[in-house]
Formats: C-alpha cells, sequence, structure tokens
C-alpha cells in the first residue's frame, strides 16, 4: 500500500526554482533513500512533506489524506515526524523531556486544536484545567509515556538511560542526536522523516547509527531519509530518488548510485568541462 | 487644513532625525536601540544648558549639541551593545532599556524631575502661508531636517565611511571580507544617531518650549514607528514614515482631539508590526530573519534547597505579621508580595515560553481598571470581582496580544510595549467608562464578606496568600504536559511546532494564564491604593518586572519572588538608594546579562 | 614554488559538532589550487578558517610563512586576502560601479583603482554594460563577475573562490572557468573551493579532496583527474 505520495510538486522561492514537479512514493515499509548534490532541493522537498512550507504547485498525499498546506503542527497529528539537519533537540529540556515532548500528539483529547473558534478556547481553557488540577486520569497517562519513552531510548543501549535527566545541551552531538530519533519515535510516526541522521558523526557513530536505522526497518516502520553518506544508503535503502536541480535525476535501487554516469556527472562534475562548449558561448568568451 | 500639514511636516522632521538614527542603528547592529530617546534627552538637556546658562547663541549650542550627544551615542555603543555583539538582538533589547533607564534617571537626579522652560533664541517672527502661519522656528526645524537628510544622504553615498556603513547594513560578513572593520562602522554609526537624536531634542525642547527628564520615552516610541513604517534599516524608509506619521498625527489631533497624538502613534506602530513587519514600501513580505532557537538567554537550572526550606520561609512569612509591631516592614513586603506574582507570571511569558514582553503593566492595568469599574458601577463586592477581574483581563489581554503571537524576538517584544501602552492610552481617552485622566478614585478597600481588610497585617496576609495561590498554579502547569510544550517553544519554535505545538495556541495559553494573575495583582493594587489613573501603571514597571525576574532567575518562581522582594525592599531599607532606585534596575540588568545571565537562583547547569 | 597560505592542523567546531579534523593544506604563490569535496565536507569551513570567520580551536594558519591564527577578518584582508564568497554575497542595494569599488575599499591609490576598474571592464565585458543596475537584480552569472571583479579590484595576493560555479548554468561554469584560469595567468594566485571536481581539476594546477573534514586525497591536477579514488570519495567508496 502506497503511504506517501508526493505529485508533481513545485516550489520556487523568488526567482529560484527549487523543485520542478517532483513525484515520489512511499511504500509502507519501505525505506527511502533522497540523495543529491548540495542545491538540489533535498530538504526544501522535506520541509514541505513536513508541511514546514507549502508547495507552490501539486499535492502530497499521507494515507489518502492531502497534507500539503496544512500547518505544520497538524501534520504530526497526522502521524509524520522528522528529526532536522543539524540535530534541533530542545537544548534545556531534559532527555525523557524532549521524548515526552514527541509524544505531545497522543496525549489523547487533551491537546487536540479544536476546530472551531469556540471550540479552541473551550479545549485550551480544559487543557490548563486538566494541567493544573492533574487527575488520577492524567497522570497515569504520563507514568504509561514515561514508561514507553525509557523503551525507545533503550534501543540506543546504556548511551541515553543513565542520561535520562540530564538536559540536552549537555550531551554530545552523537547523543543529542540519538535524542531527536528517539523524540520522533515517541510520536508512533506513520512516516519517519530522517534529515541526515549521520551528519557530524564519527565511522562508529556512524555504524550504531545504520544498525539502528535497520532495527527500525525490522520493525516495519516506514521512512523517508536524506543522507550524503552513501555507504549508509546502500545499506538501509530500499529505493533511492537522486535529485538534481530541483528534478529527480534518477530513481531505482541503491545500486545505481555508483552505476548510473548521470549521477556520477551530478556529484562529481561533467567530464571535458570548459571543452565542449556550445556555440553560442564560444562567441561570448571571444568578447571576453 | 494646510496649518495640520504645515504642522505635520515639521513634527515629521523632528521625527525623521531620531527615526533615522534607530533605522541605521538597526541596520549595522541588528537592534532597536531603546536607549535612543535617552540620548534625545540628554542632547535636548546639553542644548538646554548651552542656552539658559551659558546664554550661547544658537548655532554653537548646536555643535555643542551634536558633539555631546554623539560621545553619548558612541558610549551606549561601548557599555550596552558591543559588549552583547554575540549574545542576540532580544539580549540587546534589554540592554539598550537599561542603558535608557539609567540615563533617564540620571538626568532626574542631575537635572531634577522638573520641567524646564526653553526659551528659543530664534527671532519670532511668523508669516501666514495659505491659510495657516508658519514662524521662524518651523523653517528653522524644516532646514534642519532636510539638510541632515541631505548631509546624511551625501555621507553614505559620496563617502568611503558611508559606504561602509550601507555594505555593513546589507551583508555584515561579506563587508568584512571587504576589509571593512565592522566595529568601527558600528560606533561611527551610534555616533552619528545620537548627534541627530541630540538635534532632534534640541529642536522638539525649542519647539514646545520645555523639556523634562522623561522626554526621550515618546522619542523612542516616535522614532521606532517611523523606521518601522519605512521598514526597518531603510534610511529614505525613515525619513518616509517619520512623514506619515507626522502629517497622521497633526490630523488625528484636529479631527479627534490632542490626547489622541499618542494613541495614533501606538496604533500605527502595531498595525505595521501586525501587517507589514517589512514596512510600507517594501515588497518583501517575510520577516527580517530572526534567529528561532535560543532567542531569549540561557538557561540554568533553579538552584536546590534542602526540603524544608521552602514550607519553612512560607511559614514563617505568614507568620510575620504576629511578630512585627512596626507596620512599615509589612507594607513594603506586602508590595512585594504582589510585585512578586507579577514576577511569577511575567515568568510564564519570558522565563517559560521566552518571549520577551514589554507590556506588563498593560494587564496590570487591565485587571485594575476592570475591577474598580466592576465594584464601582456594578456594585460587585471585592472576594467576587478577585476572581472576575482577572478572567475578563486575561481574556481581552489573549484578544490584543492574538494577531502579534506569530512575531518573534525583538518585533514581539516592541509590539508588547506598544500594546501595553494602547491599554493605558485606551484608559485615557475612554472617558465614558474609565473618566479617562481624572482616574478613578474611592475605590473600596479589599475585603471578604461585608468585612474589610485595612490594617497593614490584613493586606499583608492578603497579597501573600493570592501570591501562593499564583505560585502554585504556575509551578503545577510547569510541571505539567504544559510546561513541557511551553519550553520547547522556547527552545525551538520550528521543532516544537514539527511535534504538535500549535504555536498560536499555546502561546495564548502563556499569555492568557500570565495575563491572569498579573490582572489579579493589578486587583490588589488597586483596591489598597483606592485610586487609579492611566499613568499608574506604565512602561517602567513593565521593565521592573523584568528586572526582578533577570535577577532571580528565569522560569523559576522561587527565583521570581525573591527577585521582587529583592528590588522592592533594597531601596526601601537603605534610604539613599531609593532616589537611584532605577538606575540601580538598569546597572542590576545589565550587570546580571553580563555576568550572571541565567539569574541569582539559577545555577549554570 | 614558495607557500603562500598554509593550515597546520586545524580543528574547527560548529558548537558540539566537529567539523576539521587535523586538516592541513597549502597553496603555492602562483597557483590554481582546489579543495574538492561532496556535500558536508567542511570545504566551505575550511574557507572561513582561512578567513578568520571561524575560529580553529587548534590548529595554525600562516600567510606567506606569517602567523595569521590570531589575526582578524580585516587585517587578513589588509594583507591581501580576497574572496568571492559562496552564493556571491553581492551587496544586494549597491550599484554593480558600487559594489566593484567596495572590493578596492583598503586600496588609497585612487587613480590606480580607476585604472583597474577600466581593465576589469575589458576582462568583465558583461560587467560594465551594468554598472548602474542595483546588484540584487543580476543573473546568478552575472552576479559571479560582479563577485569576481570586485576581489580581483583589491589587488589580491591570494584569490579565495568559495563554490564559483555553484547554481550556474553550464555555459557560465565554462565561462567562469576560463575566467579563472586568465586571471591566475596574469599572476593572481587562486585557492578555490569546489564541488564539481572535474570542472575545477581542468584549470587547477594542484588539489585536496576534503572527506568528513580531513584530507582524503591530494595531487596534482593530472593525478586526480585520473584518479578513480576521486569519485569514491564523493560517493561513499573505501578511499585508502
Amino acid at each position: 500500500m502506497i503511504l506517501l505520495s508526493v505529485r508533481n510538486v513545485h516550489k520556487r522561492f523568488g526567482g529560484l526554482h527549487a523543485l520542478r514537479g517532483v513525484n515520489l512514493e512511499l511504500e509502507e515499509g519501505e525505506t527511502v533513500a533522497i540523495i543529491g548534490p548540495n542545491g538540489a532541493g533535498k530538504t526544501t522537498l522535506f520541509n514541505l512533506i513536513s508541511c514546514e512550507d507549502s508547495p507552490d504547485e501539486g499535492e502530497i498525499l499521507l494515507d489518502g489524506h492531502r497534507i500539503d498546506g496544512l500547518p505544520a503542527h497538524l501534520a504530526a497529528a497526522h502521524g509524520l515526524a522528522r528529526t532536522f539537519q543539524n540535530g534541533r533537540v530542545f537544548g534545556n529540556l531534559t532527555v525523557l523531556e524532549n521524548v515526552l515532548l514527541g509524544a505531545h500528539t497522543r496525549l489523547h483529547g487533551l491537546t487536540d486544536p479544536g476546530s472551531r473558534l469556540a471550540g479552541s478556547v473551550l479545549a485550551a481553557l480544559r487543557e490548563i484545567a486538566w494541567s493544573i488540577i492533574q487527575p488520577r486520569r492524567f497522570r497515569r497517562r504520563e507514568a504509561e509515556l514515561t514508561e514507553e519513552a525509557r523503551d525507545i531510548l533503550s534501543l540506543f543501549g546504556e548511551r541515553l538511560i543513565p542520561r535520562l535527566h540530564q538536559p540536552a545541551y549537555s550531551l554530545s552531538y552523537a547523543n543529542r542526536r540519538r535524542t531527536e530519533l528517539a523524540r520522533a519515535l515517541a510520536l508512533r510516526p506513520k512516516v519517519l522523516l530522517l534529515d541526515e541522521p549521520t551528519a557530524g558523526m564519527n565511522p562508529t557513530e556512524t555504524e550504531e547509527m545504520t544498525e539502528i536505522i535497520q532495527t527500525l526497518q525490522r520493525r516495519g516502520q516506514s521512512m523517508l531519509l536524506i543522507e550524503h553518506k552513501l555507504d549508509l544508503v546502500m545499506a538501509v535503502a530500499d529505493r533511492v530518488v537522486a535529485l538534481d536541480a530541483g528534478e529527480v535525476l534518477v530513481s531505482g535501487r541503491p545500486e545505481i548510485v555508483r552505476s548510473d554516469p548521470r549521477l556520477v556527472e551530478a556529484y562529481v562534475g561533467r567530464r571535458g568541462a570548459g571543452h565542449s562548449v556550445p556555440d553560442s558561448a564560444v562567441t561570448l568568451q571571444k568578447q571576453a | 487644513m494646510w496649518d495640520q500639514l504645515l504642522n505635520g511636516l515639521v513634527i515629521g522632521n523632528l521625527y525623521a532625525l531620531t527615526a533615522i538614527g534607530i533605522t541605521q542603528i538597526y541596520g549595522v547592529a541588528g537592534v532597536v536601540n531603546f536607549a535612543h530617546g535617552s540620548v534625545y534627552m540628554v542632547g535636548a538637556y546639553i542644548g538646554w544648558m548651552a542656552i539658559a546658562w551659558l546664554h550661547w547663541p544658537l548655532v554653537p549650542a548646536i555643535l555643542l549639541v551634536l558633539a555631546g550627544s554623539a560621545a553619548i551615542g558612541l558610549l551606549v555603543e561601548r557599555a550596552a551593545v558591543r559588549p552583547f555583539a554575540r549574545a542576540g538582538s532580544t539580549i540587546l533589547l534589554l540592554t539598550t532599556i537599561a542603558a535608557g533607564l539609567i540615563m533617564d534617571n540620571a538626568a532626574q537626579i542631575i537635572w531634577g524631575p522638573q520641567t524646564q522652560a526653553l526659551r528659543s533664541p530664534l527671532p519670532q517672527w511668523q508669516f501666514k502661508l495659505g491659510g495657516g502661519t508658519v514662524s521662524f522656528l518651523d523653517l528653522f526645524i524644516l532646514a534642519a531636517g532636510v539638510g541632515t537628510a541631505l548631509l546624511l544622504h551625501l555621507f553614505l553615498y559620496r563617502s568611503r565611511a558611508g559606504w561602509a556603513v550601507r555594505a555593513t547594513a546589507q551583508d555584515r560578513e561579506a563587508a568584512l571580507q571587504m576589509g571593512v572593520d565592522v566595529n568601527r562602522v558600528s560606533s561611527l554609526s551610534f555616533a552619528m544617531a545620537g548627534a541627530f537624536a541630540g538635534l532632534s531634542g534640541l529642536l522638539v525642547g525649542l519647539y514646545f518650549n520645555n523639556i523634562y527628564p522623561t522626554m526621550g520615552a515618546s522619542a523612542t516610541l516616535k522614532g521606532t514607528t517611523a523606521a518601522l513604517l519605512g521598514g526597518l534599516g531603510n534610511v529614505p524608509g525613515a525619513i518616509l514614515g517619520a512623514y506619515v506619521l507626522g502629517i497622521t498625527e497633526a490630523f488625528s489631533v484636529e479631527w479627534l482631539g490632542s490626547s489622541f497624538r499618542n494613541l495614533m502613534a501606538i496604533v500605527l506602530l502595531i498595525g505595521v508590526l501586525i501587517f507589514r513587519p517589512n514596512g510600507l514600501i517594501s515588497a518583501r513580505r517575510a520577516l527580517n530573519p530572526e534567529p528561532t532557537a535560543g532567542t531569549f538567554i540561557p538557561h540554568g537550572r533553579p538552584l536546590r534547597f534542602p526540603r524544608w526550606l521552602l514550607p519553612a520561609v512560607t511559614v514563617s512569612a505568614m507568620a510575620l505579621p504576629l511578630f512585627l509591631s512596626n507596620p512599615y516592614p509589612l507594607q513594603v513586603l506586602a508590595i512585594a508580595w504582589v510585585f512578586g506574582l507579577m514576577a511569577v507570571s511575567l515568568n510564564l511569558i519570558s522565563g517559560t515560553t521566552g518571549q520577551i514582553s514589554l507590556g506588563h503593566a498593560g494587564f496590570v492595568t487591565l485587571g485594575a481598571y476592570a475591577s474598580a469599574i466592576l465594584t464601582s458601577r456594578l456594585g460587585l463586592p471585592f472576594s467576587l470581582s478577585l476572581l472576575v477581574s482577572p478572567f475578563l483581563a486575561a481574556a481581552i489581554g489573549v484578544l490584543l496580544c492574538y494577531p502579534a503571537l506569530r512575531l518573534r524576538g525583538q518585533y514581539l517584544a516592541i509590539t508588547t510595549m506598544g500594546l501595553g501602552e494602547a491599554i493605558s492610552l485606551i484608559a485615557l481617552n475612554w472617558e465614558g467608562v474609565t473618566q479617562g485622566p481624572l482616574g478613578i478614585s474611592n475605590i473600596q478597600p479589599p475585603g471578604f464578606f461585608g468585612y474589610p481588610i485595612v490594617s497593614p497585617a490584613g493586606m499583608y496576609l492578603l497579597a501573600f496568600a493570592v501570591l501562593l495561590i499564583g505560585v502554585w498554579v504556575v509551578h503545577r502547569l510547569s510541571r505539567s504536559h504544559l510546561g513541557r510544550a511551553l519550553r520547547a517553544m522556547r527552545e525551538d519554535e520550528v521543532a516544537a511546532r514539527a511535534f504538535g505545538i500549535g504555536l498560536a495556541r499555546y502561546k495564548s495559553i502563556a499569555f492568557g494564564v500570565s495575563a491572569f494573575f498579573a490582572a489579579a495583582a493589578g486587583v490588589l493594587l488597586a483596591h489598597s491604593y483606592s485610586y487609579i489613573a492611566p499613568d499608574t501603571f506604565t512602561f517602567a514597571l513593565s521593565i521592573q518586572v523584568l528586572t526582578m525576574i533577570i535577577l532571580g532567575g528565569r522560569d523559576n518562581a522561587v527565583g521570581a519572588v525573591a527577585g521582587a522582594v529583592i528590588l522592592i525592599a533594597l531601596p526601601e531599607s537603605i534610604r539613599f538608594l531609593g532616589e537611584f532606585r532605577f538606575i540601580l534596575y538598569g546597572l542590576l540588568l545589565i550587570g546580571m546579562l553580563r555576568f550572571r545571565p541565567y539569574g541569582l537562583f539559577n545555577s549554570a547547569t | 614554488m614558495e607557500t603562500i597560505l598554509e593550515l597546520q592542523d586545524v580543528n574547527t567546531f560548529y558548537g558540539a559538532i566537529q567539523v576539521h579534523f587535523d586538516l592541513s593544506l597549502s597553496v603555492s604563490a602562483g597557483e590554481i589550487t582546489c579543495l574538492l569535496g561532496g556535500n558536508a565536507s567542511g570545504k566551505s569551513t575550511a574557507m572561513k578558517a582561512i578567513f578568520g570567520l571561524v575560529r580553529p580551536r587548534t590548529g595554525r594558519v600562516f600567510l606567506a610563512g606569517e602567523e595569521a591564527t590570531h589575526w582578524g577578518t580585516p587585517r587578513r584582508v589588509a594583507w591581501g586576502l580576497r574572496s568571492v564568497p559562496e552564493a556571491r554575497r553581492l551587496f544586494p542595494y549597491m550599484t554593480v560601479r558600487e559594489n566593484l569599488l567596495m572590493g578596492a575599499y583598503l586600496r588609497r591609490d585612487r587613480r590606480q583603482v580607476a585604472e583597474d576598474l577600466e581593465k576589469m571592464l575589458d576582462l568583465f565585458p558583461r560587467v560594465g554594460e551594468r554598472l548602474d543596475q542595483v546588484a540584487g537584480t543580476l543573473s546568478g552569472g552575472e552576479q559571479q563577475m560582479v563577485a569576481m571583479a570586485r576581489a580581483l579590484l583589491g589587488r589580491p595576493r591570494i584569490l579565495c573562490m568559495d563554490e564559483p560555479t555553484m547554481g550556474l548554468s553550464p555555459l557560465w561554469v565554462d565561462r567562469v572557468l576560463e575566467l579563472i584560469q586568465t586571471i591566475n595567468r596574469q599572476g593572481t594566485t587562486v585557492f578555490m573551493v569546489e564541488q564539481n571536481a572535474r570542472a575545477a581539476l581542468q584549470i587547477a594546477h594542484r588539489g585536496y579532496v576534503l572527506r568528513h573534514g580531513t584530507v582524503a586525497l591530494r595531487g596534482t591536477a593530472s593525478e586526480l583527474l585520473d584518479n578513480p579514488l576521486v569519485e569514491s570519495a564523493y560517493l561513499g567508496g573505501k578511499v585508502i
């Protein structure tokens, strides 16, 4: 079953046409890697899928529902969770609080945005009242979620469990990235969006993260990831979509990364640049 | 018609002289300089001394003003801006506010709080033009404004230093790579802006024939409004904005009455911030980039106390009236408890949620007026009003703030300041309900079930009880998922939103609960003073409360109350400090932000 | 050949993230040296470290043998570093002429500057047509020309270029490369950071390939051009 589909999406920033008709599909349980050189539009695409920004044209569907153009906090309620390029944890919150925050949309009924004005005012008042009174049902829910958060964190072995009550800013960079991933998992996402999960990590840490992503795959988590370390892409991706200059350049099995000449060219550059100059350019150069 | 237009143009020129400085400083230093009005005030006093004491002619007096206020501008940059350059723009906003506070109050001590007459040494003749009269001073101001604008234009476009200023404002890092010493550019800009502000101050003094130590506040407000109208950082825009503001004001004074002058400016300020934050003439829709993460100050963690300490302090505080025969300390502490309540409530916005609010006095005013009106007009008993008025105030407060909640950093801070001012200006102008400038007097003393509380001990206990309720509620909130959500917004709005935290909703919650308790403090004060007026709770109060939480520690209820007690009790107990109270606040604000930014009752880790 | 710029064992951090791991490289006077590497390899940060816009936690920077580790950016510029920054970074509201003259900001020889400006207009005729246009309205390729001319007007001892071909159409890529070569032949040392390895190596004398913040490969341009490991360095294969 197709879980997420991006259909003919365009995005412009001023004069820059950042995405030019991108199509993408993610099956349930699948891992798709988005690769491409700097400025190819990967993060722009991610921002559109996570509703951080809205496309100028085209549509994005999650589980059959249009989500493009929704406010970002509603995308979370639809079951999208993401990590960020450089690990945006909440620095002054503890590891546990960070993960619990990931479950914010799962505090049933309490954090509902409310659809109409009167409804949303009442919902907000109720949320305030409950937070002050903290009835038993409410505390039980928090306790359950805390247990769950511990479970999620134990995915990283002994890396985070002993640091449960430390503020996130005191963690090492790799641990921040782990906390961030745990936070995203606490949302129980239908689709998990990973933006360079191993950026800035050393080879050992990268290896560890690769294994964790594989664990998630075995649990059936559907994932979309942006990654520059192509060894990681090869190890985890079911399919690869390569973007270049806002377009899908190639897509297919991960092996294409090393074999498709267009992709090699996009990364390393054209062979014979400066020698295959079109006629019009020659005349320009003569002027110069 | 002609008169208003001319009047608007003259006033517009005066505003332009402050607005170009504000806009230029924003361009190179990235901060709306809240000390700008104070430099303007000092300039006016320098000119006054030269004219009234030394009997200098106008031209040398102006030269002295230019030099003196340039030096003051430079001083602001060195003391309040340069040391905080890496701390982010919202910190700079606070340090410039502190610098302004220090200057305004130093001026009161040096030159006295009273208004000084400033007679223009210019010839007094005037002539008719169209349907209006033009005086020599009008012409002089027009010439000064236009002349300064032309000179500034020549400087910016024809001189090497001017190019460096423009390049730095457009792209600081690229300017560095051209070899521009951006620190010197920043000094130069503050000096120039200071000189223009001082000139403006002197001319305003000549125009209205008087000067006073707090005259800078409205200059900052008008200059900022004009600069925002033109788009911050845009010099020609600021001049245009100043004319728009001057002429709008002149006509609204003609049609609505002179008390509407400032309200009109505030309406323009809030309007432009909400609808066109990049100014009237800018095509860009997006906001200027403001950092999303860590816009406020680094947060420490609350100090840990032995378990018994806080209950022990609470019980002894409750028992205090039993042991004290002298009512004076009880009265002071009662005030401190009320301020503690304001600080605890502001902490929810500025500590927990990380949004700087400069308009907390507005919520206090709302509560005070609501209760005064409900009890005097509708005969509501105090006990009921203590509950109803805060609800009413919170509802109105959230309604007013809601459109501004999508703004961030300095923009939000300035908007909250504007809203705070707007609330007292509405109280001033809505005479049918608020009795306007007269204020509401004979407000009934607080009391329950027909028993009035008039003794100092009773007031003390009442204030302490309300404070305890406030602390308890804020503490519960802050320990719940709601506190977590508010802190997450403070840390990183983008990430918080990605996890389902609707920013408008949760900021509204923070502002609403905060307004509730600030209004409760207002109710207590209104009934204990028995009199309130539109200027009872001012911008200075907002800053005072903000200083309390920066002193005590953000996101720390105990720290907020302790900060309030220190700032209220210290100047009372050490007599000579009384006069220097606000200077002390300013110095504390700058000193804390520099050396212990997480506050006394938080530790670094 | 004389070494004019050198980084020694530089370790750079952004907060907790280490960007460079003992990065060392040197640039010889009169040559074109290129620093290559894929996304997030630390290329642009290397440029910032050279200009003093980020300060390495450890390691040293030398300019013509003199230690410049603690120099501020203006001092390094005064020494003779000039940059064509990533994404050009023209002053958007200044005219093209003003942008060019900002490149000569530290020069006092006005007459000479005027002559150099004329020379630049010969070298970049397109720029001459747009002298009084506001820089923000130029196309990407035109902006690149202006940025290069602006840097050259500072009479650089080393011209540093950050991704000069990024975001340009193939036509402009070729033009820009030709111009870099011309500039170098006229005697300017060039240091360029580039993702497009094949293009850069066409014109360079020497190259370094960065991977995860450290030098993975180095050599003369012709050695690197034929070395299959360059491709692996970019695409995540094993490099030695």
